[in-house]
């Protein structure tokens, strides 16, 4: 019987909505613009969410980088005949790192070389890492074939290393890469292992330092400090110059997400009192992220915003048709009061509706906005996720406004003089 | 205290302004069940506002109002929706269709109200179409039948919840006097059936049909008498 009730109340609305097609699209036009914005708005800040997840897969979460820079030139200059330019982070800084901060769990310590590669006539110039065994576990890379560098190969100097997948592909591109030699300086390098490619991160101001996932070869540090020493030399434009570096890189890694933020401090400060010229940066993965998603909520809050005054025009839209509605069809409530409808009856009738005009507004809202969120993904560095929850949020979202603006129509209806309505024109 | 219709010392006032107007005069009739009457009178004269109260769609500022045994000259908008969904029929001049509603879909509307079941109510405004000569046309909308037939869905619709009195305003206002003598002569013959049928009219025709007529002037019972004798 109350379904019958229902039934009867919603093709009746259908009905009515049915009379008069144009006007019903074009009420709704407001709703499906805010239902789209917000289908939009939820789909990127999923998107954004991800991406950061995904950053601080690759980042590790829990890292500090240290990297040694070149420091401003007027220095070297003036350094005179010898030229040497000494900067970037030495042994006794790693020392102090891993003895001094209590939080520091473990430190990798990466020294990178920039040198041709070969395997008979295919050479690449890439850059050569000398590192220590733990720096997948720090840095979250995988191996994918064979095995990363070891405490023995560190300790005997081993003339062992490890290909990232681009240079596998480039040295050895017909044959398994494993087993070879790869020659670096006329001496050979047995190849123990292939680390796993790695996707590359879609926000390119919060990536590392390349743009298509890293390369070059992992070495043992021990092995790279005898084979190469410790100066560079580069040529260019026709004169040579010297830098002396002990380490690229440092990557400091503490147990807990909490705990980023002040070890990052504590590793400026001794950074600073041991480095008079501005020699090293740090990159904490944990701030750029926070900064890009910072970035990402502005975007969100100014969807939301759209899709907030959206709503609220369309809402607005629906009240004003739904009060020409009920002046149109005052006869009719007419009719059905002294039928025998009581106000919750004409209440429902007229609720029922705008319900209906606003949910049909939702739904096109929905599917226009799955799509434009597709195309953003599609068309623009921005990740797109539409979750299974936000159409039926979104949906439900434009009901309730329905409901909420058709409250004042229905009740106006409603509270109609069965007696002037029925002598309405 | 025996007539389905008790309406004893009924006053109605309505402010204009800064004045009273009495649309009733201490008006008291009694209808007894079957009865056929007629309500007569010049515009003005009350006879509207006399509908009105007859028909639960309004209440009498003084008086009372007893429909069926049952007081409900205080009744609240709740309670007085009810009277008028299960007690009383109307039959308007302009029929009173709703329009975007087919034929049987109109008669169902009564039905729908008190909440009867898809399935009976169906069957109900089916059967009544069929009682008022249109049961072939009950899928068709109230724009695609004559002004006779619109009245006769209408009579049907007032005859869906099985009332106790039938109010018809005018019923003949719109139609022809061809047509118009049909309406009537169907109204004669549910009069037969047992109904109880009270019209507001100001044509001596329609009133005629009636056994019993009082006439309306200035709020007040001006004139009684018999009409047709059944």
């Amino acid at each position: 019987m109350i379904s019958f009730q229902l039934k009867r109340t919603f093709l009746a609305g259908v009905k009515s909505l049915w009379l008069h097609k144009l006007r019903s699209v074009l009420t709704v036009l407001g709703m499906v613009c805010g239902v789209c914005a917000v289908i939009i708005m939820l789909a990127v800040g999923e998107g954004a969410k991800f991406e950061a997840q995904e950053q601080l897969k690759q980042l590790g979460s829990t890292n500090i980088i240290v990297k040694a820079v070149k420091p401003p030139e007027d220095k070297t200059s003036t350094t005179g005949i010898t030229n040497v330019a000494q900067f970037g982070l030495t042994y006794d800084d790693l020392e102090r790192m891993v003895e001094t901060l209590p939080n520091v769990q473990v430190a990798v310590p990466t020294r990178k070389i920039p040198k041709t590669v070969g395997n008979g006539a295919r050479t690449l110039d890439t850059s050569v890492m000398g590192t220590v065994p733990w720096l997948p576990t720090v840095m979250n890379r995988k191996v994918a074939v064979g095995r990363f560098l070891s405490s023995t190969d560190m300790r005997y100097l081993r003339n062992v290393c490890v290909l990232e997948q681009p240079v596998a592909n480039t040295l050895f591109p017909f044959k398994d890469a494993m087993g070879q030699a790869v020659r670096i300086d006329g001496n050979y390098y047995r190849v123990v292992g292939i680390m796993e490619p790695v996707a590359p991160p879609k926000m390119p101001k919060a990536g590392a330092d390349k743009s298509d996932g890293p390369t070059g070869i992992y070495l043992p540090l021990t092995t790279v400090r005898a084979r190469f020493g410790e100066t560079l030399v580069t040529m260019s434009s026709g004169s040579f110059q010297r830098e002396q570096v002990e380490i690229h890189e440092i990557v400091v890694s503490v147990p807990a997400m909490e705990q980023v933020e002040k070890t990052a401090a504590a590793v400026q400060q001794i950074m600073e009192r041991f480095h008079n010229k501005k020699d090293f940066v740090m990159v904490v993965p944990l701030e750029l992220i926070r900064a890009a998603e910072k970035a990402k909520r502005r975007d969100q809050i100014l969807l939301g915003c759209i899709a907030a005054i959206s709503l609220l025009v369309g809402g607005i839209g629906i009240m004003n048709i739904m009060l020409a509605s009920v002046t149109e069809r005052t006869r009719e409530i007419g009719i059905r009061r002294a039928l025998g409808a009581k106000k919750r009856h004409i209440i429902s009738q007229f609720l029922t509706e705008a319900a209906l005009l606003s949910g049909f507004g939702g739904a096109i809202g929905v599917v226009v906005g799955i799509i434009v969120a597709w195309l953003i993904g599609y068309f623009m560095t921005t990740t797109t996720i539409v979750v299974f929850w936000s159409p039926a949020l979104s949906f439900s979202i434009s009901v309730t406004i329905g409901l909420a603006f058709g409250i004042y129509p229905a009740y106006r209806a409603a509270e109609m003089d069965p007696i002037e309505a029925l002598r309405h024109e | 205290m025996t007539g389905i219709v008790e309406i004893s010392q009924v006053w109605k006032t309505y402010r204009m302004g800064a004045e009273d107007v009495h649309a009733l005069r201490g008006v008291s009739v009694s209808v007894p069940e079957g009865q056929y009457i007629a309500i007569m009178g010049a515009s003005g004269s009350g006879k509207s506002t006399l509908l009105n109260l007859l028909g639960c769609l309004d209440r009498p500022t003084s008086g009372t109002y007893h429909l069926g045994g049952e007081d409900v000259s205080r009744l609240g908008d709740d309670q007085l929706s009810f009277i008028r969904s299960s007690k009383i029929g109307f039959i308007f001049q302009s029929y009173n269709l709703i329009q975007q509603l087919t034929v049987v879909e109109n008669i169902e509307v009564p039905l729908y109200y008190q909440g009867w079941s898809e399935r009976d109510s169906l069957e109900r405004a089916t059967a009544l179409a069929e009682v008022v000569g249109l049961s072939n046309r009950v899928n068709h909308r109230p724009t695609e039948l004559s002004g006779g037939q619109q009245q006769r869905v209408a009579i049907a619709r007032a005859l869906a919840n099985d009332p106790l009195i039938m109010l018809a305003d005018e019923p003949t206002g719109n139609l022809d006097s061809h047509t118009g003598s049909d309406i009537l002569r169907l109204l004669d013959q549910l009069q037969a059936q047992g109904k109880t049928i009270i019209t507001v009219t100001h044509d001596e025709r329609v009133a005629n049909h009636a056994e019993r007529i009082i006439r309306l002037a200035d709020g007040e019972i001006a004139e009684e008498r018999a009409g047709r004798q059944p």
